[in-house]
């Protein structure tokens, strides 16, 4: 096998074993209710770290570029109460734009 | 629908990196089919282009997938029935699928994470045999802005999210723990960090 394959597998293996730790492990019991909290916080902690990671990071660097003149676009016509889908579009022409200057 | 889209220009782009860093045509799609994770995989195709070991690929992309552990337990209780039907349905968990399923204080939406699951696989599967098939029509996904897309989709996902002073405590923890160890921890790894951030929530009940 190539090293190609051998990661293609591996990395594989591996992901669907993560996906299905939760569901296999623990499915469709209820959590504890002291745990339920605990994992109640997890989306917002979660979704908060993809947000300035996606926004700012470029590998192992802290970046500021047009992704977040996009993303801060996004924000602004989020307050507005726009649909999600408008925002997100928003934060694409924008840093779109940015990087055609 | 649009956020399909979006997945599908992605699986594209992934294709023609992949395709361009000679991963070949069936080991990309096959890795779409099994995976189903856009950052593990870009990651790993530019690991294997820059001359990386099978080794090296493979850290990095666990590395950055290891967020699927807390991910999956955070909706574990939706998921019933037999051992192999979890297994099955467990990975139609992807960031989106559960992002858009997140209905605030822990609940999510089973139909939802599952059913945006089953509209993502086929745009990202579809979109990477697409790139490395197809090829240069569509050019850089980052001079689209895609890239910027996703983290304003989150950052929707996220508002709502942010009901009651824990919720809001464990964001901006989360954000700072996970900004603060980009420099210094591989990809993947300030994400999982952040996780601890809901520790906040422990003292209090």
């Amino acid at each position: 096998m190539t090293r190609v394959w051998i990661a293609v597998v591996i990395i594989g293996a591996a992901t669907v074993a993560l996906k299905a730790a939760g569901p296999v492990l623990l499915g469709g019991r209820e959590l504890p209710a002291r745990v339920r909290a605990l994992v109640g916080l997890l989306a917002p902690a979660l979704l908060a770290a993809l947000v300035v990671t996606q926004t700012l990071a470029s590998d192992r660097h802290v970046v500021v570029d047009a992704r977040l003149a996009g993303v801060a676009a996004a924000a602004a016509t989020l307050r507005l109460r726009v649909p999600i889908l408008v925002a997100v579009a928003v934060a694409a022409a924008v840093t779109a734009a940015i990087r055609a200057l | 629908m649009p956020i399909g889209i979006a997945v599908l220009l992605f699986g594209v782009s992934f294709g023609l990196l992949a395709r361009s860093v000679g991963m070949g045509r069936v080991a990309p799609i096959v890795m779409s089919a099994t995976t189903f994770a856009g950052s593990a995989q870009f990651a790993a195709a530019s690991i294997l282009h820059a001359g990386g070991t099978a080794a090296a690929a493979i850290l990095a992309a666990v590395l950055l997938n290891v967020r699927y552990a807390p991910i999956s337990i955070s909706v574990a209780d939706l998921f019933g029935g037999a051992a192999p039907k979890r297994l099955v349905q467990s990975q139609l968990i992807v960031d989106e699928s559960w992002a858009l399923a997140a209905r605030g204080g822990g609940r999510f939406d089973r139909d939802l994470l599952l059913g945006a699951g089953l509209l993502l696989y086929p745009c990202w599967v579809g979109g990477t045999a697409l790139g490395v098939l197809g090829g240069g029509l569509l050019g850089d996904p980052a001079r689209l802005g895609l890239d910027a897309a996703f983290p304003a989709l989150f950052l929707a996902l996220l508002v709502p999210q942010l009901a009651g002073r824990h919720a809001l405590a464990a964001a901006v923890a989360a954000a700072a723990i996970a900004l603060a160890l980009v420099p210094v921890a591989p990809p993947g790894i300030p994400i999982v960090a952040s996780s601890a951030a809901c520790l906040i929530g422990w003292r209090r009940r």
